[in-house]
Parts: structure tokens; sequence; C-alpha cells
């Protein structure tokens, strides 16, 4: 069984005299124990309002409703009181924010939070947990440990930071570890420093982990399960190599293409999703990309897409979703270039394994290279630029 | 390359901010050495792509090469005219021959202005256009080539969404017909999707419009994509330049290379097989940088010679200009790298006490 | 391509018009969407109400007023301790000497405003004036441009240091008791609030990206100063205003009340009545309470709007 299972969760936002937000509108995705799952999406999709609610960490304000459920270990985190939940929040399940700076307390001692924690959850005082603490930073990689428990948290640079948030993370060896994009704050070379953190932490305690990230990157490197976000609802759900190999949902296809990459060549053409996050179509109403799809049929628009399941776990929500590559050539230049580039001699036999199952398993995939580019639909006229 | 091809000339460029300190007295208790001494070229027509971590100066290079941000020392040649001795009002007409693109759409642009009048005003500052409709003319062709509809020109940048804002900066910088772009991180602070957007419509003006530019940027694959050269910065320094796709075959400089392998890229098997140089803690602060090379505290080839003591300068390299004692040595394989025990590095205005932090006036560069 | 179905091709059209907008539309200004906001708060609406009776008692309330101000019709009704209290034709009563006092209280209105306007007037001119000239010298003017601001700035850092009753009692050692000394004493007062908050605010602006943009396609640093800077930094100082226009009306009472405001019997002042009640609290407490009310309705007025202001104002609560 799943060790978190977030089912329909939806979370809303109604103020008077403004339009109610569906800041996340039916998310539904499980974590394993010791899984490192990934949650993909642009702003306002909703990844970040989703852990803060499994968190039971939203604004308390009138308006703000929260439906569905999120289960972990068999209680359903949304039901529980907040004494409870604060019990559960440090010892079971641990979060790391983007800005570890507003994260943590200015005018106290790294010392102290970090001993606050131990002491809360653990029952550890004094001489006792002053060296756990210092021996918690000294895991996460933090030099001369024994000294920066007395400083303060402006006394440490942004990576330094991180480091002490995540030790105060994981100081009760907690089960599940969320991550709302702890690196994004950082530089490219302190964030690869914070991401090897992260993956050794999670090998060597058996951690989950869901990374709440926009960079499609970090998710590559790090992520068992990947599940892509729009608009508040999970579009696709894959594993990592699936996903990036043969994208089926046409947001994540084109999420991928618009990426620059740094093994790609000066002016490769970047293939844009046109229009912008704000042209989404209510999800009752039809698929909320379809504004902006350039896969978009008839069926697209009228009710919500149902969510297609594939072989190994994976599932699409769409309705005319992106041909695997190479299957369908006419079609195939939708896609990344993702697939195009050099491959791994040793690994893509085991894709090519598994890629001529996935039009059998998906029934609204065109299968028949003849019929599949009549289906294609050509892309809106409006702008595309 | 003949010397006429050559658009802009940065020489031996400078930019130090004194800190101050004191309540009554401003006393200046030290620089810091945002820019300190940087020579570059960007030929017309091509792109020059400028990257590095933030604090390394490379937003106070692309300011004080506008003159925005008055330089320290050196030179900047535009075109053959030398911008760091212009007049106040010969520069200011200068100016409509090289813009600047800024990260923040929303900041960048004046809340009370609707886009018409937002772009009306390069027009009439350098009188171009005799009249109202002219000028109308002039920005109806600038929207076109934006992508940007004519309804928005009596709307205000808060209507707009966050790519659209950029376009509307792109158009304020282009309806004046510039040679020269200085794009300060154009694309990181807009959402995945729509980076693509801003990025191809770059690469179109440019073709259209036979725009130089000077792309800053921290992404090191947006980079990559649109410069021709590419110069990587540390504290304040170009440590390597090189062709880009000469940096990312063959990266030379020690940082180069642990900056090229932290670059996350969306493909699982590339992260797999990916030997991630891991920098040892963080960027020195540039009001005390170290002595010798600058990045001889975390780097994992520095050697006990030279390195410490010893500030390298510039060298070509088989293509590349590169700022390391031991470039050939590394390339070869004769060095091995070796563990760097990490330094602790203070925030500005260190302190053993919470105080009062007085960053230093640097706007822009905590990017 | 599949034949689209009638219903289907109606929702799509419809997805169609959401994205596009009318051309004849036009966009929406700053100042226009915050007085939309304005519009929505119900405590806005609330002040704007009280306000707008306010006003309309200064401007038009003593044509109507039912009896003479300053006439003591009723002088002969008056004994010590008793006078004649509410009934038909004096709706407040009398006071001590036996004028109407909802006359009085109805004429008052005008020189409350009148205090209350003028004298932020003064603080909001000289204030501005200060702040505007050091925050565009601080601001734009480089190295010379520190030190002006420097010098005005600990001016107005010596302004700020004076007691508010301090300086009215010195002004009026100077020009007097009277109406002209509680204004300028409480302008006076209200121009550090000014000077800092616009200074501060066209700082902040001077260092934005815009004005930086700005620069960079070439406008003169003047020109930038007023284009740019300074409608930019208007905001807060005007919902300043409107706050302190309720303070200014507060403390010009409680100068009267203390005897350095209006000394001429003639013209009534809800300050100047307040003070003259006090003596009478135990036998006609109406006579202080009436003028405090109108006095506290007045400033909640001001003080509502000047908070929905504000909010409206605020560019972290647009969307």
């Amino acid at each position: 069984m799943a060790l978190l299972e977030v089912d329909d969760l939806s979370v809303t936002f109604a103020r008077r005299g403004q339009r109610t937000v569906n800041a996340v509108d039916g998310v539904s995705f499980s974590v394993d124990a010791g899984e490192v799952v990934g949650l993909v999406g642009e702003s306002g999709c909703g990844k970040s309002v989703t852990s803060l609610a499994i968190m039971g960490l939203l604004p308390k304000q009138p308006g703000l409703r929260v439906g569905g459920k999120a289960v972990f270990d068999g209680t359903d985190l949304l039901q529980l009181d907040d004494r409870s939940r604060r019990d559960i929040r440090g010892r079971d399940i641990a979060m790391i924010f983007q800005d570890p700076l507003s994260s943590l307390n200015p005018v106290i001692p790294i010392g102290l939070q970090v001993t606050e924690v131990l002491a809360r959850h653990r029952g550890m005082k004094g001489e006792a947990a002053a060296k756990e603490a210092a021996a918690l930073l000294d895991r996460v990689g933090i030099p001369d440990p024994k000294r920066r428990l007395k400083e303060y948290p402006h006394q440490l640079s942004g990576g330094m930071r991180q480091r002490a948030l995540i030790a105060m993370a994981v100081a009760c060896q907690p089960r599940l570890l969320i991550a709302d994009e702890p690196t994004t704050a950082l530089d490219v070379t302190i964030q690869a420093q914070i991401l090897e953190l992260l993956k050794e932490l999670v090998r060597d305690s058996g951690t989950a982990l869901v990374m709440i990230t926009h960079d499609l990157g970090v998710v590559a490197g790090m992520c068992d399960t990947i599940n892509v976000l729009y608009a508040g609802r999970v579009v696709e759900t894959a594993r990592r190599r699936p996903l990036f190999r043969e994208p089926r949902h046409p947001y994540t296809v084109g999420l991928l293409g618009s990426v620059p990459r740094l093994d790609a060549g000066r002016g490769e053409r970047l293939i844009p999703i046109p229009g912008s996050v704000r042209d989404v179509l209510p999800w009752p109403d039809g698929c909320a990309f379809a504004p902006r799809c350039a896969r978009r049929i008839d069926e697209c628009v009228g009710e919500p897409p149902e969510l297609v399941l594939a072989h190994d776990g994976r599932s699409y929500r769409c309705v005319n979703p992106a041909p695997v590559p190479g299957s369908v050539p006419p079609a195939a230049k939708l896609g990344p270039d993702a697939p195009a580039a050099p491959a791994d001699p040793a690994t893509a036999p085991a894709d090519r394994a598994t890629a001529p199952a996935a039009p059998a398993d998906s029934a609204t995939a065109p299968a028949d290279p003849a019929t599949a580019p009549t289906q294609v639909p050509a892309p809106r006229e409006e702008e595309s630029a | 390359m003949s010397d006429s091809d050559i658009l802009v000339e940065v020489r031996d460029l400078k930019v130090h901010f004194p800190i101050r300190r004191g309540v009554l007295f401003d006393r200046t208790v030290g620089h810091v050495k945002a820019v300190d001494g940087v020579d570059l070229s960007i030929p017309r027509g091509k792109t020059y792509g400028l990257v590095g971590e933030s604090g390394c100066g490379k937003s106070t290079l692309g300011r004080a090469l506008l003159q925005l941000t008055p330089p320290t020392d050196g030179e900047v040649s535009f075109d053959g005219v030398e911008l760091t001795k212009l007049a106040p009002g010969k520069l200011r007409s200068m100016r409509r021959r090289m813009q600047m693109i800024f990260q923040d759409p929303m900041s960048s642009l004046d809340p009370r202005q609707n886009v018409e009048s937002i772009l009306t005003e390069g027009l009439q500052t350098h009188g171009i256009g005799a009249d109202r409709n002219e000028r109308r003319k002039i920005i109806g062709e600038t929207l076109d080539a934006v992508g940007l509809p004519r309804w928005a020109l009596s709307r205000y940048p808060h209507e707009f969404s966050g790519g659209q804002r950029q376009r509307i900066g792109i158009a304020r910088a282009v309806v004046l017909g510039p040679e020269l772009i200085v794009a300060d991180e154009p694309v990181s602070a807009l959402d995945v999707s729509i980076q693509a957007q801003v990025v191809n419509l770059l690469d179109e003006l440019q073709d259209s419009l036979g725009l130089t530019y000077l792309v800053i940027a921290h992404d090191l694959a947006v980079v990559r994509h649109i410069s021709d050269t590419v110069g990587v910065m540390y504290l304040g320094a170009l440590v390597e330049e090189a062709p880009s796709d000469r940096l990312y075959t063959e990266p030379l400089h020690p940082y180069t290379r642990a900056l090229m392998s932290a670059v996350p890229v969306p493909d699982p098997d590339v992260e797999d097989r990916r030997e991630r140089i891991l920098l040892a803690g963080d960027l020195p602060s540039p009001a005390n940088p170290p002595s010798g090379c600058r990045f001889h505290t975390r780097c994992p080839w520095a050697q006990p010679t030279r390195c410490a003591d010893e500030r390298p300068a510039l060298r070509d390299i088989g293509g590349s200009r590169v700022a390391c004692h031991w470039a050939e040595q590394i390339a070869s394989g004769e060095l091995r790298p070796h563990k760097v025990s990490v330094q602790i590095v203070r925030p500005e205005g260190e302190g053993e006490t919470p105080g009062v932090v007085s960053a230093p006036s640097e706007p822009g560069s905590y990017v | 391509m599949t034949i689209t179905t009638g219903k289907k091709r109606e929702k799509i059209d419809r997805l169609g018009e959401l994205a596009a907008v009318r051309d004849d539309e036009q966009g929406v200004s700053l100042w226009r969407e915050a007085f939309r906001r304005l519009r929505r708060n119900p405590a806005a609406i609330a002040g704007a109400v009280i306000l707008a009776l306010f006003l309309l008692v200064a401007i038009v309330g003593p044509f109507f007023a039912p009896h003479p101000a300053d006439a003591q019709l009723w002088k002969g009704e008056v004994r010590l301790g008793d006078f004649p209290g509410p009934r038909a034709e004096n709706w407040f009563g009398t006071d001590h000497i036996g004028r109407d006092e909802f006359s009085r209280m109805i004429v008052g209105a005008r020189q409350t405003l009148l205090v209350g306007v003028i004298s932020t007037l003064i603080g909001l001119a000289v204030g501005s004036f200060i702040g505007g000239v050091a925050g565009a010298a601080a601001g734009l003017g480089g190295r010379w441009g520190r030190s002006l601001d420097n010098v005005l700035m600990r001016f107005v850092d010596m302004l700020l240091a004076m007691p508010s009753l301090l300086l009215a009692i010195s002004i009026a050692a100077i020009l007097g008791a009277g109406l002209t000394t509680v204004m300028i004493a409480v302008g006076v007062v209200s121009v550090p609030v000014f000077a800092r908050l616009l200074r501060g605010s066209m700082i902040a602006q001077a260092n934005s990206d815009y004005v930086l943009a700005a620069t960079s396609l070439g406008v003169k640093k003047p020109k930038i100063a007023l284009t740019h800077v300074v409608p930019n930094s208007l905001a807060p100082v005007i919902v300043q205003a409107t706050l302190t226009l309720a303070t200014a009306i507060i403390e010009a009472a409680a100068l009267s009340f203390l005897g350095l405001g209006n000394n001429d019997a003639s013209i009534p002042e809800w300050g100047v009545m307040l003070a003259d009640a006090q003596q009478y609290l135990d036998t006609a407490p109406r006579l202080a309470i009436l003028p405090a009310l109108a006095i506290i309705i007045t400033a909640l007025g001001f003080t509502l709007l000047g908070e929905a202001m504000r909010e409206a104002l605020d560019p972290k609560l647009r969307k």
C-alpha cells in the first residue's frame, strides 16, 4: 500500500466580490515508501497549494475549502484536528520550502531551532539535543557544526541555510519529506549540492520524497515517478524514463519542447506552447489545456477528459494524446527533441521493449500510421509567436 | 575578423562600489569589486552570452557597458565611440542605438503608463517620427514585430500576462531601432512554456533587424541556446570565453566544467550518466575576493603553486580564452581533481552577532 | 478533419471569446482600477457618506441654520446651572449664554472643515515640496544630491522633534491666539510626515527598473522625476493626506480647547464649543457630548475613507 495516497484533492478560495479560485481541482497521486515523486508544473498549476493542503499549512481564512482525501499511512490527514496534525508534522512528514531565509526564525540561533524540533518530537534535552543537532548539521554538510549552532540565519549563505532547513526536516527521520522548490532560489552550483544531498538522504534513510518543482531537469535526475500538473489537475503520470522519452499529454510534450537544452546546438528552434497559463478552460467545460493545445480536437471541449490508464502505472488525461515517437512519422515532429538525443545504448533496448506496447494500451492513440495524420488538427491560428 | 565588424569593445572595465558605514558621516570602509577588469568584444549582428552565478557582476557589467552604472575605470567603445568619456547630452542621443531588456517585465514597466505612452516616450525623446500619426505607424509595426495585438496600445502593464509584458519591454527597446540590445535575464522571470516564446522572438528579431545582443543570464542552457560566443564570469572577471558549441564540448576552465556539470538536463539518460563536479562551499564575497586565482578556494584542481598568489590572465588556447594557469594540464588529464574542504562564506556584512546588515548598493545583482 | 457538431462548435467559439478581447475596450489605468475597488469597499462607502453629509452641512448649513449662531436669543431663560434643554425651537437646547446649540453646531461645521483642510494643505504643500526635492535629489542627483537631501532631512528631523503643543504655543506667542495660529501649528506638525513619506516613496521608485529603463531610453532626469517618479510616489501621500485631515480636525479642536484657537465668539467652532462646555459638564453634558461626537464622526469618516484608499491603492493587494 502506498505511504501517501492523495485522492481528488481540491482547494478553492472564495472571496467576496471576486471569482472563486480553484487552486487545486482534483489532484490525485500516490507516493510509495522510499519513492521519489515529482510534482511538476508552472506557476499557478497548484503544485505548492497541494503540498500546503496535505500539510495543513494553508492559511485559515473564510472561503477556503479543502476537499478530497490525503491518506498517510492509513489516516486521512485532511480529517485530523490541528493537534494531531502538528504531531505528524515534523515527526512523520517534514517539509522544505523554497526560501530558506523566511522559513527560519531570524532572531533565534540555528542550534536552538534544530534542538526545538528534537525536543518536541524526540523528547531530547540539553547536552544530548545539542550533540544530536551538531551531528545533524554535520550530516547535511555544514562545516564546523558546533560553531554554526550558535549562529543566526542571516550569518549563513543561502545554500547553508537550505542545508540547515534540511537538517531540521530530517531531524526526526520522517517517512515523507516534501520539498517545495527547494533549489529555485539558489545558484546552479549550489543547487547541484543540495540535490545531491537530498538524493543521499533519500538513499540512506529510505525516506520518501515529494519534489515540487517547475524544472524538468531537476526531476529528470531525481524522481522515480513524475506527475505533471496543469491548472490544478494532474494531466500525466509516468515513471521518469517513459515520461521524457514518450510524453503522451500535449502539455508535457510542449514543456519538453520549450526548454532549451544544454546539450542542444546553437540556434536549434524551440517549440513554444502558444498563449499563456491564463488561457485556461475551466475543467468542467473540457480540457483546461485545450485553448493552448496544438492537438486539440472537438472532443477536447464539452466535458473533462477521462484519465487514460496505460501500462506500467502510466496515465494521462487526454483524448488525443501525442503518439509514441517513432511509430507515427508525420506526427513525430510534434514531439520534443528529447528522443532524438543520443540514447544510451545500455538503456535503449529496455525502452524499445516498452514502446510498442503503448499504442495497444491506449485506445485513442492512432495506432495506424495511415490514419494518424488526418487526426492531427492544424495548430490554432491565434497567438502562435 | 576585421575591426570594423566589432560593434562593442570593452577594455579593462572596472566597477567598484564603495561600502559606506556611519550614521552622520559616510565613511568608505571598502569596495565591492563587482566588475574587476573585464575585456570583451561583440561583433556586429552576433550574440554574446554572459553567464555566471548571482553576485558575479554580470548584471553590473551589462549596466556599466550601457553607462547606466558609471564605470570606475576602463573603456567601452561602441561603434568606435568611447562612451565613458562622452558628454551627458551626447551619451543620451547615443542611447537610441543601444537598448536594454530587463528581467522582471512588471517592475521595468511604469504601472501608470499605457503601452502607447511607454512606446512613445523613447520616440519623443529622440525626435523620431514627425507627428503622432507617423509615430503610431512606427509603433504599430513594432507591435506586429513582437507579436502584440493593436488593442494593447490603450492598455496598462498590469492587464497583461508575464510573457506579454516581456514583449512590451522588448517593443520598448526595439521601437527606437537600436543596434545593440543588452538583455539582462530576459526569460528567468517567466514560466517555462513562455520562455521559449520569448527566446524565439529574440532570435527572430535578430534575424530581421540585424541586432547585436549581449544576453546576461544565470541559465547556461538559455545562454548557450541563443549565443554565438559565451563568456563565463566568476567574481567580477571572465574566467573563460569561447564559441558556444566549443564551450559545451570542451570546457577548459574548472569553473566552467563545474557549472556545466551542475545544470540539470531534462533527460534521464543524460542525468544518470553525468559525472557531477560538485563545488565545495559558496561564492566568496566580492568585497573580499580570494588572492591569486579567485576560484582557487573552491577549485578541485587547485595546485599549491601559482593558484593562490598569481592572478591568471585570459589566454588563448585553441580558440577559447581561459584564465587558468593549468588549463592544458587539466584538459589532457595530467592533473586530477581532488577534494576541497569547505570554507564558510558569510553573506555581505559579516558579523558574529546579528546587527544591521548593510548590503552594498548593487541594484539587481541578487538574481 | 472531423465534422463539428453544432453544440461543440458553440463551445469552441465561446472559448475563443474568452481569450480574445474586443478592440474597442479601453485599458484600465491604476487610478481607475483603484477607484473601482474603492467603490466595492463598504468602509469606503460609509466614510464617503459621512464626509458628504459633513461637506453638505459645512457648505449650505449656515444658510439653513434656524437661528443666528451668535445671537443670545434665550439669555433670559439661562440660570446658573440650568440652561434650556432640547425643545421644539432649540433642538439641541441652548448654551450657557442662551445661543441656539443646533445652529452653532451647523455653522461650526464650516469652521472645523476649514481648519482641517487648510492645515492639512499647509502640511501637504510644504511637506511635499521638501520631500519631493529631497527625494529627487537623493534618488537621481548623485553625490551633490545626497548632500542636499541630508540637509533637508535633518531640518525635517528638527521639526519632528518639536512637540506640537509647544510649537502651537510658540506660534501663538508670535501671532496671538486665533484660527490662523491653529492652522499653521497643525499644518507645521504634519510637514515631517509628508516630507518623509514622499521622499521615501520617491527614493524607492527612483531605484526601480522602469526608471532605469527610462534612463536607458535617454530621457532627461528632471523629466523622469516628473513623469515617472512623482506620479508613482503619490498614492501613499494621498492616503496620508486623508488620514491627516482626521487628526488635523482633532488636533485643531484640542488647541482650541486649550484656548489657543478662535477667540471670536461670533464664529462657532466645535473645538471652542467643547472648551466652553467643560464648565457645565455636570449640568449640561450635551454641550460637550454633541461637538465631541461631531468631531469623532467626522474624523472617523476621513479615517474610513483613508484606510479604504490605502487598501485600494496598495499594489500588493492587486491581482
